[in-house]
């Protein structure tokens, strides 16, 4: 499985790394929706600020949804998502990969709206490593939730509307724990950050043990 | 030997629409079988579900000894199958794709140089991303992955299309390379003179059965 899943993320990776539509397209969309926020809320930078943890995180999700969507068409051209169910790799471990590959990419575009959100709405970064831990599993938790509904809507021909529809409930409440996680810690206060973090761990830990027991199943019915 | 394909009133179904509607069919190690028939006959349904990738719902299904109702995953590291798609990642190159594809399957990458050769896909060409080749060396890389996965059963679905005259008789001759090695070729073609000599035998299907499967002494290339 472990085999499986490195293989797999090397390749989405690599691919990444040839197209660079994740640096040229989604991380510009991104920074974009920042801004237009920016505009829309309110120029008072104390009101940006205190809303700074919801539009971040939902800068992250919009992004998550493009990544998920880049991911599976992928698989979906020339019949590659045939060519990756011959290889005979395990569905599990194809799962991991896809998903490890999409949580590496939203990382680093998290590092490049974290910039974004200190320099056009002024937030001050309190607490890094705490920061650093929220974005890792509330990314993880994104990533495994969107690679799950991703294969469900690969094989229909209105994945690119349905993928939203099914993701965006499920991951409601990542997006809410990782909002209030990262209020608290920028706040400075990180004890009231603590139980978010613990819903954010259980809810991750779900995704990805489903995602694990039914990509397989899920992939062949595609 | 046992065959390598055996099906025995397979049925398989597309939507609600039989696919294979009680096939019967026994391959053996080394055969190239040339399956023909009109459009809609089967012969891609027939190739898929020895591939695992159509569910035979009913009937006996064994492919290299491998009960395909009981998984029909189980099969497909010992299978190559050449689609009408190549299966290729566009942004990859020739040599990342073929050497995907055979890790993937679990095969040494010793092989990947020379498939690549073999397929005329060396220099400069094996460094170039699919996405910007044309046809023909797409497909010529496909099947360069398939030769480096070293399949025990090739299935092969119009395998000619697409290519030119050398990569046609390129191709024959690996898939006769491939049966004298050992492997098992099932193939379906609508170029009647040149799959009839590739083959050593050939079954007709029509209305998702094989009605005919007359064994013909095999020809000599």
């Amino acid at each position: 499985m472990w085999h499986d899943a490195a293989l797999v993320a090397g390749k989405d990776l690599r691919i990444e790394a040839r197209s660079r539509v994740a640096m040229n397209q989604v991380a510009p969309f991104a920074v974009l929706v920042l801004v237009l926020f920016a505009f829309a809320i309110d120029p008072n930078r104390g009101v940006l600020a205190r809303t700074a943890p919801g539009l971040f995180w939902i800068a992250v999700l919009f992004s998550a949804l493009l990544a998920v969507q880049r991911s599976f068409a992928l698989e979906a051209a020339d019949g590659a998502r045939d060519g990756l169910r011959m290889a005979g790799l395990d569905g599990a471990g194809i799962f991991l990969g896809k998903a490890a590959a999409i949580a590496a990419q939203l990382l680093a575009l998290e590092v490049v709206l974290g910039i974004g959100v200190v320099v056009l709405y002024g937030s001050d970064l309190h607490g890094p490593f705490l920061l650093a831990l929220t974005c890792v599993l509330a990314t993880a938790g994104l990533a495994a939730a969107g690679t799950v509904y991703g294969v469900v809507a690969a094989g229909l021909r209105v994945r690119e509307t349905l993928l939203p529809l099914l993701v965006l409930p499920v991951v409601a409440p990542v997006l809410l724990a990782a909002t209030r996680a990262t209020e608290a810690i920028l706040d400075g206060r990180a004890g009231w950050a603590s139980p978010w973090l613990r819903i954010l761990a259980v809810f991750t830990v779900i995704y990805v043990a489903f995602g694990v027991l039914a990509f397989g199943p899920l992939l062949e019915e595609a | 030997m046992p065959p390598v394909v055996r099906f025995r009133s397979a049925v398989a179904v597309l939507g609600r629409f039989p696919a294979l509607a009680g096939v019967d069919l026994d391959v053996d190690p080394c055969e190239i079988v040339l399956v023909q028939g009109p459009n809609g006959a089967g012969k891609t349904s027939l190739l898929r579900a020895c591939a695992g990738l159509l569910a035979v719902t009913s009937g006996t299904a064994e492919v290299l000894g491998q009960d395909l109702r009981r998984d029909r995953r189980a099969v497909r590291r010992q299978v190559g199958l050449l689609g009408h798609a190549t299966a290729l990642y566009d942004d990859l190159t020739a040599e990342d794709n073929v050497r995907f594809a055979v890790r993937a399957a679990g095969a040494s990458t010793d092989g990947v140089g020379p498939a690549l050769a073999s397929l005329g896909l060396d220099g400069r060409l094996r460094h170039v991303a699919v996405g910007r080749m044309s046809a023909g060396q797409r497909r010529r890389t496909a099947i360069a992955a398939l030769v480096a996965k070293r399949p025990r059963l090739w299935l092969l679905d119009e395998p000619h299309a697409g290519l030119d005259a050398d990569g046609r008789d390129l191709l024959d001759a690996l898939t006769r390379e491939a049966a004298a090695d050992g492997a098992t070729v099932l193939f379906a073609s609508h170029e009647a003179d040149r799959a009839t000599t590739l083959a050593t035998r050939a079954v007709h299907m029509a209305g998702g059965q094989v009605r005919a499967g007359i064994r013909e002494p095999a020809h000599v290339a």
